[in-house]
């Protein structure tokens, strides 16, 4: 047999693509449907927030930091709860990383602040002595993207039914509705009061400044990112 | 014309050859830059922290190493070669199709020009994040078409053969093919926005079609077999035609080329699931990558002892030949890489190595060791087959020889004790059960290390210029030398 295909090329790929393709099917589809149901409690991510996301990805920080708790001790200790597949349902692209050169985020919301980021983000050795993560000062001057955010939501509403302007149930049984606009003049309405909220807790004179006049700097868009990752 | 040897047209293949050594050299170069900015957190910021310090970070270089030393230098690498053995083991050469020339230089140009882009669009920060699938759907578009012109020659120097019986070679390029358009294919399905929403936004932003969990496995899946069907299948097509030809040694077993294929073929696809162990994909997913990949080592070791027996009663050719030095030494960090990668896998022990630098070392001791020792050692028995000329510098090539695998030692030692220290510290109690280090212990500890393994990478890109070098004088000032005398050993200078 294997001779025969060595002589016909065509059959000889086929038989190797039919070799080569079946593992992926048996591994991806059995659980997909499963797998893509979200927690009780894990809400899309709001404007400003999703456009935190893309600066989050746009600097690698997935490159040193993971977003996965695993079920040991030593992580949960650390970290907080282990991560559940439920808790991810609208990460698109999920970040889970491969590397913690630094630590996990996947809840960094519970235990750091806005001011916290904010010095970080500017002189992380200030903050802890020690590390060897390099300082993001041009997330203080570049601006937010927000129209990609938003014309993110607009797709994932429309092709995946990611439940924008819909009730949403909550652990504690109340329900909780994630806006999104209408228009992208409304859309960066929103995203400026998100980082209206943000600012009061910093106090970078030129990212207050921006914010007033209707920038939002990068940085802003991180914090309100890391600030929902609980 | 029956009689007469065929005359093989190289020009494609000695377009790739440049190729590889400059993107080679500048992905390397990067990867030792973001060695040295692990050790020596300042030089993030070396050409200080306004606009410029954006593209002087880690967090971008890192994507830049990755995908210029995978994409730019060992694809190259690849398709130097096919350029080179596809003709010769079919017999044909690609001058008797004008279409099949075309198709060549279409092939390069395009794969350049797609790499010009990707390099920028990276540095821009341009990214959907996934690991070795990066780029936007524009790019990907791209590789797609330069993926489709290299099985466009494949096949086309496939139908012209007069050589009926495919030799195993063009076993693996056909499987690279294959697998890796699958692969790209699937991983990559996303929605670009900006269409989806009426024209808002970046024009080149996509959301992915799977999500979270899902988004993981398909995304795993892909990584561990472009990593199989980049780095390896297609470095095996290489070892099974230079090996043999460099020290004029058939293959050992042909029964033994036909269970490492078929074996690795089976087997690999199923593995990937290794890299989210302990994660939310579901336990069998994890069982399966577990177990699947301490089989792998049978197909991997299968090839490589089936390369290293080639060898048989010609073992000084190992001390004379420094060609069949780089192959042996690449066999033989094949075999360890291929040993180490499922020891990782097995649940226990990648409770601790995974998230460290072990799995850093891992990769590097396979990729330095394995592929570009592999790639160095088909463009030197090459280089002179395609300008008629001797190598210029044997001595450079031992040298160079030393320099490197010092190099790759102290990469992989040192990462081994950085991953293993840091997991074992994450891990550690008190008497009181309270944790034992705070985060920030755990990488102070790793600075010597960092600092080793730099030292180790720039020994590895030192090498790797002087191969540049003896390269580029061997095709511009080489001793001419006659075609009887490139049968099988290479011709060197001292």
């Amino acid at each position: 047999m294997f001779h025969w295909l060595e002589k016909n090329p065509f059959f000889f790929a086929l038989a190797v693509f039919a070799t080569i393709a079946f593992a992926g099917l048996v591994e991806i589809i059995p659980n997909f449907a499963q797998s893509s149901r979200p927690l009780i409690g894990t809400t899309p991510y709001s404007t400003l927030e999703l456009a935190g996301r893309h600066v989050y990805i746009k600097n690698s920080c997935n490159a040193c930091h993971s977003q996965l708790i695993r079920p040991f001790k030593s992580e949960t200790d650390r970290y907080g709860d282990y991560s559940l597949s439920g808790e991810y349902a609208y990460d698109r692209p999920f970040l889970w990383g491969s590397k913690r050169t630094g630590p996990d985020l996947m809840r960094v919301g519970n235990y750091r602040t806005t001011d916290w980021h904010e010095n970080h983000m500017w002189d992380p050795e200030k903050v802890v002595p020690g590390t060897i993560m390099p300082a993001y000062r041009w997330m203080f001057v570049n601006n937010t993207d927000v129209d990609t955010a938003y014309a993110e939501m607009i797709t994932v509403e429309k092709f995946f039914g990611v439940p924008y302007n819909k009730p949403v149930p909550m652990k504690d049984g109340s329900t909780k509705t994630i806006k999104m606009a209408d228009t992208l003049h409304q859309a960066r309405k929103d995203a400026l009061a998100e980082a209206r909220i943000i600012v009061k807790d910093m106090k970078h004179q030129d990212v207050i400044d921006a914010v007033e006049v209707g920038r939002i700097p990068e940085i802003v868009a991180l914090i309100a990112y890391m600030n929902s990752l609980k | 014309m029956e009689n007469r040897p065929l005359e093989y047209d190289y020009s494609v293949s000695k377009l790739f050859i440049y190729t590889s050594l400059g993107i080679g050299f500048v992905g390397m170069l990067v990867g030792v830059i973001i060695a040295w900015e692990m050790a020596f957190p300042a030089i993030n910021t070396i050409f200080g922290d306004g606009a410029i310090a954006e593209y002087t970070n880690f967090s971008r270089l890192r994507v830049l190493h990755t995908d210029s030393v995978i994409y730019g230098f060992v694809l190259s690498g690849v398709w130097a070669t096919w350029y080179y053995v596809g003709q010769r083991v079919l017999k044909v050469s690609m001058a008797e199709s004008k279409t099949l020339m075309y198709v060549g230089y279409a092939h390069f140009w395009i794969y350049l020009f797609a790499a010009v882009v990707l390099v920028i669009s990276l540095l821009m920060g341009i990214t959907q994040s996934k690991e070795y699938a990066e780029f936007e759907w524009p790019l990907d578009l791209g590789i797609t078409t330069v993926w489709l012109l290299w099985g466009a020659s494949i096949a086309g120097l496939i139908g012209l053969r007069r050589e009926k019986t495919l030799y195993i070679s063009i076993w693996y390029y056909i499987a690279t093919f294959l697998a890796v358009a699958m692969l790209h294919l699937l991983n990559n399905l996303a929605i670009p926005t900006y269409y989806a929403s009426n024209g808002i936004g970046a024009w080149y932003h996509s959301v992915s079609m799977y999500a979270g969990t899902n988004d993981a496995l398909v995304q795993w899946w892909f990584g561990h077999n472009a990593v199989a069907f980049v780095l390896t299948t297609p470095i095996i097509a290489m070892i099974y035609y230079f090996l043999p030809k460099e020290s004029g040694q058939a293959i050992y077993s042909y029964k033994l080329s036909l269970l490492s294929f078929w074996g690795l073929m089976f087997i690999y696809l199923w593995a990937g699931g290794h890299h989210i162990l302990f994660s939310t994909v579901p336990d069998w997913v994890q069982t399966l990558g577990s177990v699947f990949s301490v089989i792998l080592i049978l197909p991997s070791w299968g090839s490589a002892i089936n390369m290293l027996l080639t060898m048989k009663g010609e073992w000084q050719q190992v001390a004379s030949n420094p060609i069949i030095k780089f192959m042996v030494m690449g066999s033989t960090f094949y075999m360890f890489s291929t040993l180490e990668g499922p020891i990782q896998a097995i649940k226990s022990v990648n409770a601790i190595a995974h998230f460290t630098d072990w799995i850093i070392g891992h990769v590097h001791d396979g990729a330095l060791g394995w592929v570009v020792f592999m790639i160095m050692g088909a463009v030197y028995h090459m280089i002179p087959r395609l300008y008629g000329r001797e190598i210029y510098s044997k001595k450079i090539m031992a040298t160079q020889f030393w320099i490197q695998t010092l190099g790759i030692v102290l990469y992989f030692t040192s990462m081994w004790i950085a991953g293993i220290t840091q997991g074992m510290m994450w891990r550690a109690h008190d008497e009181f059960g309270n944790l034992a280090y705070s985060f920030i212990d755990t990488v102070t500890v790793l600075h010597p290390y960092f600092v080793i393994r730099a030292v180790g990478g720039t020994l590895y890109l030192i090498g790797f210029a002087m191969f540049i070098y003896n390269v580029v004088m061997t095709a511009r000032n080489g001793r001419r030398v006659e075609a009887s005398e490139l049968h099988n050993t290479t011709p060197m200078a001292d």
